[in-house]
């Protein structure tokens, strides 16, 4: 089989590390380019060091980025947009980890991101990246964009109970706990070692953009609210979401296992994640760590009909670069585990 | 091979050849420890567990 020719657009940071991490063991891809402005001309393990020795890859500059089959783009936000038309020119397909394209509503763009988009048309032409929502238009996808990291944790944690209507769609509480690396590889006072170590600091309480995406996936017919705060902590991968929703009706356990077994049975890369011993009884970040799975527990508070939902992922991983080659391997038609198997470690 | 309903979770749990009554096996989707209490027809209960404090 002859391999797929992919390149980087902006591999220098975070994502791009661990997509180039993903895509050097895959063997499906040969990675033509790796671009960054900064580091042009320096081999790629300056940025990523876990990857000396592992490839002969140079940074080059986005000017001489030439044309290849799929072309992955890692930019900051905002800069794929303003070089899209380019970029389709160089890849017949495109897989975007910036936010740029994740939303289909212009407004909705601009009330969550206080700015208008620089090419609206192209919005619908992006198929939103959470495989598991949206596996079947990523057959034929020529664009993808991948989903926002806490996005796609509490996402994938309320999905199934949105689909099913058991809740009250108007009616959720998100908190989410999350690493540092979520704010990538720029550094500012607030990431200085020490103003972040050992923080448990309230970044978002309010109005994060990722809402909007999950006000997008959500829709079922219902008016969607999503009440969401954001909490770093002295963690560097993860994201752990817990979503306090209600229940239109009085469910047992067995009533919401079942739901998610329904829509999440045959996924490769969910667990439902509820033991009633031990010490990993519900999910936890440390355990996905360079996996990309994303675990998915729940209790029933019995004291009122409030359901409790607890999510995590690695944000690289399941966030970001994992869910972007499992986007990629379902687009080329290979195995959507490819490249993906790593099951994490413990300890950790 | 014979299955039967989790208690649990609702998950079919397949009951291995020679398993006996009163024997524990584990639910594999949620993990419970669960008893045979009847072979024919197949039958689970959830096994009682040592109760841990988790308060912290």
């Amino acid at each position: 089989m002859s391999k797929i020719q992919v390149s980087i657009a902006g591999g220098s940071g975070y994502t791009g590390g661990e997509l180039l991490r993903l895509l050097l063991f895959h063997p499906h891809v040969e990675i033509c380019q790796v671009t960054s402005e900064r580091l042009d001309g320096k081999p790629v393990h300056k940025a990523h060091p876990n990857l000396r020795k592992q490839t002969d890859l140079k940074f080059c500059s986005l000017s001489e980025l030439k044309e290849c089959d799929l072309l992955f783009l890692c930019l900051p936000h905002g800069k794929a947009m303003q070089q899209i038309n380019e970029f389709k020119k160089k890849a017949e397909r495109i897989i975007d980890l910036s936010a740029d394209f994740r939303l289909n509503d212009t407004a909705l763009y601009e009330k969550y991101y206080g700015k208008k988009h620089v090419i609206p048309e192209l919005l619908n032409d992006f198929v939103y990246g959470i495989p598991e929502l949206h596996r079947e238009e990523m057959r034929s996808a020529k664009y993808i964009s991948s989903a926002g990291c806490n996005a796609t944790t509490t996402i994938l944690g309320l999905y199934p109970l949105y689909k099913h209507k058991v809740i009250y769609a108007d009616q959720t509480v998100v908190e989410v706990k999350v690493g540092s690396s979520e704010g990538g590889n720029a550094f500012n006072a607030s990431s200085h070692h020490p103003e972040r170590a050992g923080c448990v600091r309230s970044f978002m309480p309010a109005g994060h953009r990722h809402v909007a995406e999950m006000l997008q996936e959500l829709n079922f017919g219902e008016p969607v609210k999503i009440h969401f705060s954001a909490t770093s902590i002295d963690m560097i991968r993860g994201v752990l979401a817990t979503s306090h929703v209600f229940l239109k009706n009085k469910m047992e356990d067995k009533d919401i296992w079942k739901i998610y077994r329904t829509e999440y049975g045959n996924e490769p890369f969910i667990r439902i994640v509820k033991e009633r011993d031990g010490i990993y009884r519900y999910p936890e970040p440390k355990l996905l760590m360079a996996s990309n799975y994303c675990d998915v527990g729940f209790e029933i508070d019995p004291h009122s009909n409030r359901l409790i939902v607890i999510s995590a992922i690695d944000n690289l991983m399941k966030g970001a670069a994992g869910q972007a080659l499992q986007a990629f391997n379902i687009m080329s038609g290979f195995d959507e585990k490819t490249g993906l198997e790593f099951p994490g470690l413990h300890p950790v | 091979m014979k299955t039967a309903e989790c208690p649990v979770c609702g998950a079919s749990v397949e009951i291995p050849e020679g398993t006996m009554e009163n024997e524990l096996i584990t639910c594999p989707e949620c993990g419970a420890e669960l008893e045979v209490i009847s072979l024919d027809p197949p039958q689970l209960e959830e096994a009682p567990q040592e109760e841990e404090d988790w308060g912290e």
